[in-house]
């Protein structure tokens, strides 16, 4: 298969009784090459990397232990919802910031999630707005609150969902001990 | 057959120069996924890796950056490292491991490098930045001030727990860190929701 045209081409006399040699073809055999161009294209296909991965920015609330509380913003309580994120991928949600809440219990669904709550709570955010009982400069504020059961994916899903639901104020915040309560209160009642 | 051999050939050639090597990985990590778009930059990027086990993997892009990190980390906390232990932590992976183990782990080979890293307990890591067990808050602390565009991604598995990366946001906090990204893949935008509706917009207005 492979040849080349070594012969070369009778280029002085030999004696009369030697023959000419015969005019070999100059054609290449390409096979290799291409075994080779495919063995790259299969190695670079399964080394590259064509999807870049993409990053959330996340602004953490400033922390800073010589604030004084007048400094401090305040969250007016028909504006904020808190989320608590607990095990198993399951959602707590109330209205408020907390002086006995009403705990809702829900998930990353698509039928009743934290989505349709966020909207629901959004539209009555902007309703409260429209009648004056929130000043323009109130925003909705959701509070997220994981609790040491909850994974990274649930935060990564809940910090996703408020970029879904356009909620441009919201903060990761340390649960407490009652919110804590809450929550084994609700389990206990619900028998989880 | 020359058809397909020009057709292999240019493929080989988008493939060549399209490519980019997946970085060297200490851990395999699945991230969550998001809507966001923002693609991860190429350069100063300190990436700060979280398996599913909670361990923590600690690395910056740039060699050079590398070489003057590890300097500095030498100096302070006195590991008694050799030139030839800088270089080898310049060209080396991710670090996972606490700074009593450095020095052995920079002697090893690359593979036993890799079946060292395997069992690794990760960047020790602590809830406040001050305490001397805060191993990440010194690699952070230094590889800041040896370039201070870093940017700080963390990429996370899905599945840890949340209190590894509220460990890691603490530390960061701690240094007056309140803007990092987070790792993720890219999803959808459920359609029907404001964000929907918003790219919608600006998909028209084009």
């Amino acid at each position: 298969m492979a040849e080349m045209d070594t012969s070369s081409g009778g280029g002085h006399k030999k004696g009369p009784g030697v023959k000419k040699g015969k005019k070999l073809s100059t054609r290449i055999d390409l096979t290799p090459m291409v075994d080779l161009g495919f063995l790259l294209i299969t190695f670079f296909m399964f080394t590259t990397t064509l999807a870049k991965p993409k990053t959330m920015e996340i602004n953490m609330p400033y922390k800073d232990k010589n604030l004084t509380e007048e400094e401090k913003n305040k969250l007016k309580a028909s504006a904020a919802m808190t989320i608590l994120l607990s095990k198993d991928h399951r959602i707590y949600y109330y209205e408020g910031i907390g002086d006995d809440p009403v705990l809702k219990v829900t998930g990353f669904k698509a039928k009743d999630g934290i989505r349709d709550a966020l909207i629901a709570k959004k539209k009555l955010v902007a309703g409260l707005k429209q009648s004056g009982a929130l000043g323009p400069k109130d925003e909705m504020t959701v509070l997220i609150k994981p609790d040491s059961t909850s994974t990274y994916s649930d935060l990564v899903n809940m910090l996703d969902e408020m970029s879904i639901n356009d909620v441009r104020t919201y903060a990761i915040i340390d649960i407490s001990t009652t919110e804590q309560g809450f929550i084994s209160a609700t389990e206990k009642a619900s028998g989880l | 057959m020359t058809a397909m051999c020009d057709v292999a050939f240019l493929l080989l050639t988008f493939f060549m120069l399209a490519t980019k090597f997946k970085p060297e990985e200490p851990v395999v990590v699945k991230t969550p996924s998001s809507i966001s778009e923002i693609p991860l930059p190429d350069v100063d990027i300190m990436l700060l890796t979280v398996d599913p086990k909670g361990r923590i993997f600690f690395s910056i892009d740039n060699k050079l950056k590398r070489k003057e990190l590890i300097e500095s980390v030498n100096d302070e906390r006195k590991l008694g490292l050799t030139p030839e232990d800088i270089n080898a932590f310049a060209i080396g992976p991710s670090i996972g491991i606490p700074f009593s183990q450095l020095k052995s782990f920079l002697n090893m080979r690359p593979d036993e490098q890799g079946e060292m890293m395997k069992e690794a307990q990760g960047v020790p890591v602590d809830t406040t930045v001050m305490s001397p067990t805060n191993e990440l808050a010194q690699w952070i602390k230094s590889a800041r001030y040896t370039n201070p565009k870093l940017r700080i991604c963390i990429k996370a598995d899905g599945d840890a727990a949340y209190p590894h990366v509220k460990k890691i946001i603490s530390t960061l906090e701690g240094y007056k860190i309140f803007k990092f990204n987070l790792i993720t893949n890219l999803k959808a935008v459920p359609p029907g929701t404001a964000a929907f509706e918003e790219r919608n917009k600006v998909a028209k207005a084009d």
